[in-house]
């Protein structure tokens, strides 16, 4: 029966150019891209909050008094003194300090862990599977509640701030490097590595000529990842901070009261960091395969 | 490419342990801890300190309190969920079959506005609802909203925010599964089907299905547990459970009732996503 | 395959050459006994004896399974055997590491490093050896496989050709005593595939290496080899030049494997001096002694089907002694360079038959009766206990 339906189709489709004029109506070129422009709007939607943030970046501070939260003039003076508000930059520090030190260690033992999962053979795997995927699944709050529940059990609950924040950050990020390490380790020929011991390479030259160059970029794009998460986290690490403020914290608690303009410059700027280091990333991918 | 042959001995474990133990003692406990906390006497306090009594009635009390938000919760996680599969569907589509030579590009600019801070962008969505912003006064021109009707601090404007906010994990996946499918798939089921609709439900959303499973539990679970857009769009009869359980913890100290609402939330998330994993029978996801 | 079958094989394999404990260390090829490898479920390689000369290109011929790759990746060290030993020149490699080993492979996925360019990936080898001059022998290796100009690009920027010809060289600029091809030509295309065939055959001669090449294409095991061993379920079913293989198949494996075989069941009546005489189904055929490779009272009688000649009843054919009456006609194709006729005995059986299109013979149609026959030189007689379709799935082989 689909045949049949298959030749009509394709006799209509030969008939129709000596049916139509060759000049096609916008009618039509539309209904062709639709799609297209749907997706590119869509697009376009998620970057208005953007547009926004780079706007009142060069916003004229808003008064104490006023609750209202627009714009009201141009300046440069938030890029002039990004640290006006002293606490901001030190938040910012911390964030910074703290999403390196956690990206580091997360790197580390997710690397590992990546490594004993594609490669290894063990009692546990299908448990260490369970408990790296776990995290992933789970609501936020619902992470960040069970450490405090631990913390404060443990009698920890004074202790909260800098290293609680870390414990933390490296729980969240150790589960995504391990998904991204093993999805790129997973994907190289094994063939790769016994040619490389077929030219008597030994295995420590194996492993640093060829192995470690090639998972290297997943490595570099499982650090990035977890950077960025573990900058931007609020729930997790608001429950476990005590009186250490990261970044999203100081945001979170001058949203109540009168926004210092100088978030949307630091919004600025992350935004045009991660472009560039994406981009770069890309024509560089795009040189070496052309 | 050659099977993968996993080697035996004492390495893998050398190299599994630092990982698997840190999520251990920082995940795996801290969630029986949670459990644990959740059935303590829920008369003790920070200062007097808890005592296990399998307290089971903490669960029937944070029910009957704080069932609205629990409920309410899934619902805006559901609707958001629902607005971001029909619009990262129509961007992943776009992207993976229309984009032709500028498919990295719009990937990247999919993931771009994500890279700056959430509660940065999530409070530009404040001053783009504000009551006197640009977007209400044109609603408020057409008469879609009335003269003092407005967006900020209602449940639209939460569920609008959860909607932006969560909608790259669900075009990620989408598009993921959509680019792995052969667009001649869908052109042969153009020529044997002739309508595209007719052919969309029958070729392309079933094929695409896996990605579908998992873009929406990525969207759902976090969206679910989310308090940020409650607490920044949202006014008091927005509250979300985040919004209850993170109070109950630094405002109120009320260990017990807070641990037994998170339990309560992990089970209810577990719950659905098993059932929905299944029904979908894509399994294999977990 | 029977246990009997087994036994038969590595004799045959151990014939070839002079089995003796002495000439091990003398021997300066490459020397495999008694070698085994098991998996968990099933036996790959099977007590297997091989002598490869140096010097040589060796050919290893079987359908997928059949152990070949497994052989090849235990003499390159990436397989360990359960039991048995390996011998280069004299010295047991059998324990040693793949990068101890004086062999290289050229991979069936070519496996160039894709991080390195193919200066680099050629100069791999040397460079792990601390070799001097690496400049001027990549640079002569890249001239030898014709490119030099490609020397800075990166092996994903290389047609499918050119990527084979890279890890072709990669492994021949090391000089090792024994260069292992696992199916070569495997993924590239037929027309590439022919003029890489002769490319690799030119090259072998050059340089003088001993080559084992794996395939499971009969056409470029018998094109390249000096050698060919065909190899079925772990065991080496026949060795030798590729002619002699053809013409003279032992088993009904190789007869079907090599080319197309028509086998007759037949009853021996009588054996005298060098000739076997056969009844097949009532007609008087005889068979060379030295083609019969059976001792039992009945036998398959093999003919390759260009061999068989085929005439109208009654005509006169140039094949003095068996001549089969009685044919019909089933099925004509023709190929322009033949016709390939399928012919139904009176026995039912049907026997393919090539004819050559010359201009002087007649085209047969289907329906028509014939007679065929042969020279009884042709002919070969095989062991009745084996499958007389053994082998002869060779798309499902080649799949």
């Amino acid at each position: 029966m689909s045949a049949v339906q298959a030749t009509g189709s394709t006799g209509s489709t030969g008939r129709r150019p000596a049916a139509k004029p060759p000049r096609r109506s916008p009618f039509a070129w539309l209904r062709e891209h639709v799609v297209l422009i749907l997706g590119i709007l869509v697009l376009a939607y998620t970057f208005v909050p953007i547009a926004v943030v780079v706007l009142m970046s060069f916003n004229e501070p808003i008064s104490e008094q006023s609750k209202i939260y627009e714009f009201n003039g141009f300046t440069l003076d938030n890029w002039l003194n990004p640290c006006e508000d002293p606490s901001m930059c030190s938040a910012l520090g911390r964030s910074i300090e703290i999403g390196l030190l956690a990206t580091l260690l997360a790197t580390l033992l997710g690397t590992l862990a990546a490594f004993a999962l594609v490669r290894h053979q063990f009692k546990g795997r299908s448990t260490s599977n369970l408990l790296i995927f776990m995290p992933m699944a789970a609501p936020e709050i619902v992470l960040g509640s069970s450490l405090l529940a631990m913390f404060v059990a443990a009698g920890l609950a004074g202790q909260l701030g800098f290293w609680t924040i870390f414990i933390a950050h490296v729980m969240f990020c150790l589960s995504f490097v391990v998904v991204t390490v093993r999805a790129r380790l997973a994907g190289m020929d094994d063939a790769l590595e016994q040619a490389a011991m077929d030219l008597y390479a030994t295995p420590a030259q194996t492993f640093w000529k060829i192995t470690f160059p090639l998972v290297f970029p997943g490595i570099l794009g499982a650090a990035m990842l977890s950077f960025s998460l573990s900058f931007d986290d609020f729930i997790v690490t608001n429950l476990n901070s005590g009186n250490t403020t990261t970044f999203p914290m100081y945001v979170w608690g001058v949203s109540r009261r009168s926004v210092p303009m100088q978030i949307n410059v630091v919004g600025t700027v992350m935004i045009v960091i991660s472009l560039a280091i994406v981009l770069i990333g890309q024509s560089r991918a795009r040189r070496q395969a052309a | 490419m050659a099977e993968t042959v996993r080697r035996r001995g004492r390495t893998g474990y050398l190299l599994i342990i630092p990982g698997a133990l840190w999520l251990l003692v920082f995940f795996a406990f801290p969630f029986y801890s949670l459990i644990a906390t959740s059935l303590y006497d829920p008369t003790g306090s920070d200062f007097r300190g808890y005592q296990m009594t399998y307290a089971f009635g903490n669960y029937v009390d944070v029910v009957e309190a704080y069932w609205q938000p629990l409920l309410r919760s899934l619902l805006y996680g559901a609707i958001a969920t629902f607005f971001c599969l029909v619009l990262g569907y129509v961007l992943a589509y776009a992207i993976a079959f229309k984009s032709g030579r500028y498919k990295t590009l719009m990937l990247v600019l999919v993931i771009a506005p994500f890279l700056t801070s959430f509660l940065v962008r999530t409070l530009s969505w404040k001053l783009l609802l504000a009551d006197d912003g640009f977007i209400v006064n044109t609603l408020q021109l057409l008469q879609v909203l009335g003269d003092d009707g407005r967006l900020l601090a209602t449940p639209f404007a939460v569920v609008a925010g959860l909607t932006y906010n969560f909608l790259p994990f669900m075009v990620l996946p989408l598009f993921a599964s959509l680019d792995k499918m052969d667009y001649r798939l869908i052109e042969a089921s153009r020529d044997l089907y002739g309508n595209p609709v007719v052919s969309f439900f029958k070729v392309t959303w079933p094929l695409s299905l896996p990605g579908v499973v998992s873009g929406t539990l990525l969207t759902f679970i976090p969206a679910v547990g989310d308090f940020i857009n409650a607490e920044l769009l949202g006014n008091t009869n927005t509250r979300m459970i985040g919004n209850v359980v993170q109070s109950l913890f630094t405002d109120a100290n009320d260990y017990p009732a807070a641990g037994a609402l998170s339990v309560i939330l992990m089970t209810m998330i577990l719950a659905m996503v098993l059932v929905y994993v299944r029904r979908a029978g894509t399994e294999e996801l977990l | 395959m029977s246990q009997a079958a087994d036994k038969q094989a590595v004799e045959r394999t151990g014939g070839s050459t002079t089995l003796g404990k002495d000439d091990h260390t003398t021997y300066d090829g490459l020397r495999l006994r008694a070698l085994t490898k098991s998996f968990a479920t099933f036996t790959a390689v099977d007590d297997l004896d091989l002598d490869v000369p140096r010097g040589s290109f060796f050919a290893l011929l079987g359908p997928s399974g059949c152990g070949k790759t497994t052989t090849l990746r235990m003499v390159a060290g990436l397989e360990t055997p359960t039991s048995g030993t390996i011998l280069l020149a004299g010295d047991d490699i059998t324990a040693t590491k793949p990068y101890q080993r004086p062999v290289n492979t050229v991979f069936q996925s070519y496996a160039l490093f894709p991080h390195l360019d193919i200066f680099e990936n050629v100069a791999f080898g040397l460079r792990r050896r601390k070799q001097k001059n690496v400049e001027s022998e990549v640079k002569e290796m890249l001239d030898l496989v014709e490119l030099g100009p490609q020397a800075r690009k990166r092996p994903a920027q290389l047609s499918g050709g050119q990527q084979q010809r890279v890890a072709l060289a990669r492994a021949l600029i090391n000089k090792p005593e024994v260069l292992l091809l696992d199916e070569p030509l495997g993924a590239l295309d037929l027309k590439l595939r022919r003029s890489m065939q002769i490319e690799l055959k030119r090259i072998q001669t050059e340089v003088g290496l001993t080559f084992i090449h794996v395939t499971h294409d009969q056409e470029e095991a018998m094109t390249m080899a000096d050698t060919v061993a065909v190899m079925n379920k772990g065991v080496i079913e026949q060795m030798g030049a590729p002619a002699d293989l053809y013409e003279n198949p032992r088993s009904t494996f190789v007869a079907n494997f090599l080319g197309q075989s028509n086998l007759i069941d037949g009853t021996v009546v009588g054996r005298s001096g060098d000739v076997v005489t056969m009844d097949m189904h009532g007609t008087p055929v005889s068979v060379p002694a030295g083609r019969s490779h059976t001792a039992s009272e009945r036998g398959w009688i093999g003919i390759r089907p260009e061999k068989v000649l085929i005439g109208a009843p009654g005509e006169a054919l140039d094949a003095p002694g068996n001549t089969i009456p009685g044919g019909i006609v089933t099925d004509v194709s023709f190929f322009g360079v033949s016709t390939q006729y399928l012919v139904r005995m009176p026995w039912g059986q049907e026997l393919q038959v090539f004819q050559q299109n010359t201009g002087r013979v007649t085209i047969f149609r289907k329906g028509d009766a014939v007679e065929l026959s042969w020279r009884p030189e042709y002919a070969f007689l095989l062991d009745h206990a084996q499958d007389a379709s053994a082998g002869a799935d060779k798309v499902g082989a080649d799949g």
